[in-house]
């Protein structure tokens, strides 16, 4: 017996996953560079939310045409994995089509992955034509150019081909056909091939059984490298969204404890530091690390879509700003900490930071804290909390704020109003 | 005006049901200002046992929160708590969407632990308890269309009691392309209103009013003393003051009243 293709095989998907599960951990640890915060309340509601916005697609169908296709390509993509499997233990074992010891069932599974595999074929073609045809402008904002948009065409390509050949495999399976079941798109391929011999056909269905296995494997290690990841993280991402009201922004416990301190009639405002205690925490974000990781966790999660510049008031007007952008850099940065970390053993100053280096103030200034970037986000991804961190940074560590907002925080310093009137003229309006 | 302070009803000894927390634009922006006495008037029409804090209120902290100044919040925050909670207040109504998901959101973990309100959900407790009524009259047949503030929408998922208003008016209740949580903001939320906007092609309120405009109206409604002044420039931008009046809910209520 020659058993040099399983042992190929064998090697293929020891790679390829090795790949994988190396990269990933690489995420992970990236992601924990941020700093802790507590998402283990309401296991119930998270898991909830999860399984509606994540499993459910809830908040994709709030635009029905690409939500409706997107959740053609999701279903096709979890369905046609069990292909996946059949393909992995026939290529161990030597077995063809293992699974089809269940028969009519059989049938009825491998019917249905066809169909789904020509509905998400042509769901990725009206994706592509939706992108590049009718341009939609969400798709060419300014941080599109590049990468990020050869990126997401790389990724309909891969689609497209890991579809086609799954059709094809199918149709030049002369078994297969001969049954005559579970074939119902692929015998009009099958009839193409017709007039070929025995062999062509052959060695065309098990080209095209490997260079489906091979393209899965690689599409599965393009994501580490591509904005995609979504179809993973988009899970843990949901699960640990914030919960609280959206307009709740966080209060900052190291500033409670400073505001304390000076409200305290009974404090000593001679007292020498403690000598032990630890320096100050650094008030707001400037760099990856000082976000919290759920934020981390938001920035490799994020695919790109663009729903939320394209409901962004500031973006609409013409601003710099936009929330897609955040995210983008907030990853880019991330990565480039940690390749650092993968060359160096650990972080070695480079000079860089997320503020300024990636993330402009103008861009920051120019939010509303409207929330509507958070409210479009289909995975629940939070650009403002982001924006509002390195706000205070800026205000804080930096006294960097735009000169008008300095005179309104004097006035409410001096006078406990925005604008400058008397605390004491503030019942007025009664006798007006 | 009958608008009892905490200190006078402490003073005598009472302690009154509701807080009427006014704000910084309620008490110092003349227009805003107007929109706090068509409140009163509906709270003392309604026989609202209410009070404010006068010259004991200080602004919530919001504006510098919003600008990154998390210092300067929480100062205001706890100086604002050390008053509301030695007067022992339980309730809180305020017309200012900022100052209401202020209170409401932010306050409780600083100590200050309230029942807050937005005055428009306010109001619609008062009519669901039947002490106003606000039937037909004025506004009969009038367009009007709904501004949703990102911090009573969005923020804090209060889409329904405004509306409901509207439609009590026997007003025609006309939604702009952009609504409840796809609202567009106004340009004036998150410290913006102090500032100049950013470099850009259009400014955020113009975009918001054209829109409005588009659905017709004869009255856009707000909730909230900035998108007020927001929504009152681009009318003015547009060259439509004589048209369509921007108005608070509070304000319609008090004028269908003829308070």
């Amino acid at each position: 017996m020659n058993y040099i293709d399983n042992i190929a095989f064998a090697i293929l998907l020891i790679i390829g996953i090795g790949f994988f599960v190396k990269n990933s951990k690489k995420i992970v640890r990236n992601i924990k560079l941020g700093k802790k915060i507590d998402r283990s309340d309401l296991p119930k509601e998270r898991f909830n939310n999860m399984l509606k916005i994540a499993f459910g697609q809830s908040k994709m169908v709030k635009r029905p045409i690409a939500g409706i296709l997107h959740i053609i390509v999701y279903a096709g993509f979890i369905i046609i994995n069990i292909e996946v499997l059949e393909i992995i233990i026939d290529g161990l074992f030597r077995t063809h089509r293992v699974f089809s010891v269940l028969g009519g069932f059989y049938s009825f599974l491998i019917g249905s992955f066809e169909i789904l595999a020509s509905l998400v074929l042509v769901s990725v073609i009206i994706f592509w034509i939706r992108r590049m045809v009718l341009q939609i402008p969400r798709f060419w904002n300014k941080e599109m150019k590049g990468w990020p948009k050869n990126d997401a065409l790389n990724i309909l390509y891969f689609e497209m081909i890991l579809m086609s050949l799954f059709l094809l495999m199918n149709a030049t399976d002369n078994h297969f056909q001969n049954l005559n079941v579970g074939n119902p798109i692929s015998q009009y391929i099958a009839i193409l091939f017709q007039e070929s011999s025995f062999i062509t056909v052959k060695i065309i269905e098990r080209t095209a059984w490997w260079l489906h296995i091979t393209g899965i494997l690689i599409f599965l290690n393009y994501l580490y490298y591509s904005k995609h990841l979504h179809i993973l993280l988009a899970f843990p991402n949901t699960y640990f969204a914030n919960l609280k009201p959206k307009g709740q922004f966080t209060n900052l416990e190291a500033v409670t404890n400073e505001v304390k301190l000076m409200m305290d009639p009974s404090a000593d405002p001679y007292a020498a530091p403690d000598e032990n205690a630890a320096p100050p925490e650094k008030f707001g974000a400037s760099d990856v690390a000082d976000l919290n990781w759920v934020q981390l966790l938001n920035a490799y999660t994020c695919t790109e879509c663009g729903r939320c510049t394209a409901v962004c008031p500031a973006n609409i007007t013409g601003k710099e700003l936009s929330p897609r952008a955040i995210m983008m850099k907030t990853r880019d940065r991330l990565e480039e900490v940690g390749a650092n970390i993968d060359k160096n053993g650990k972080f070695v100053e480079d000079g860089k930071q997320l503020l300024n280096d990636y993330i402009s103030s103008e861009e920051i200034w120019a939010c509303t804290s409207c929330n509507a970037c958070v409210e479009a986000c289909p995975v629940n991804i939070d650009p403002l909390s982001i924006i509002i961190d390195l706000r205070r940074y800026l205000v804080m560590e930096q006294s960097a704020a735009p000169q008008e907002l300095n005179s309104m925080m004097t006035n409410i310093e001096n006078n406990g109003a925005p604008w400058q009137y008397n605390q004491m003229d503030r019942l007025n309006w009664k006798d007006e | 005006m009958n608008v009892p302070t905490m200190a006078e009803m402490t003073a005598q000894g009472k302690q009154p049901d509701v807080l009427f927390w006014v704000g910084c634009a309620g008490s110092f922006d003349d227009r805003a200002k107007k929109i706090t006495k068509a409140f009163v008037k509906i709270l003392n029409k309604a026989n609202v046992d209410f009070a404010v804090l006068g010259t004991e209120e200080s602004c919530t902290g919001d504006p510098a929160k919003r600008a990154g100044n998390e210092f300067l919040f929480q100062m205001q925050a706890m100086t604002n708590i050390e008053v509301l909670n030695a007067y022992e207040i339980k309730k809180i109504v305020t017309a200012c969407p900022h100052c209401f998901n202020t209170l409401k959101n932010e306050y409780p973990g600083l100590g200050g632990k309230y029942e807050v309100l937005h005055h428009t959900e306010f109001l619609k407790s008062l009519l669901d308890e039947g002490k106003i009524t606000i039937e037909g009259g004025k506004f009969k047949g009038k367009r009007i269309t709904f501004h949703d503030p990102c911090y009573l929408g969005r923020a804090n998922d209060v889409y329904e009691a405004p509306r409901l208003l509207i439609e009590k008016l026997e007003a025609e209740l006309v939604e702009m392309k952009r609504c409840k949580t796809n609202g567009l903001c106004c340009g004036a939320g998150g410290a913006q209103m102090f500032k100049d906007a950013e470099k850009g092609n259009k400014e955020i309120n113009v975009e918001r009013t054209e829109e409005a405009l588009e659905s017709k109206p004869n009255i856009i409604a707000t909730g909230c003393p900035f998108c007020n002044t927001m929504m009152t420039d681009g009318i003015k931008a547009k060259n439509q003051e004589h048209n369509v009046a921007v108005m608070d809910i509070a304000e319609l209520i008090a004028n269908a009243e003829d308070l």
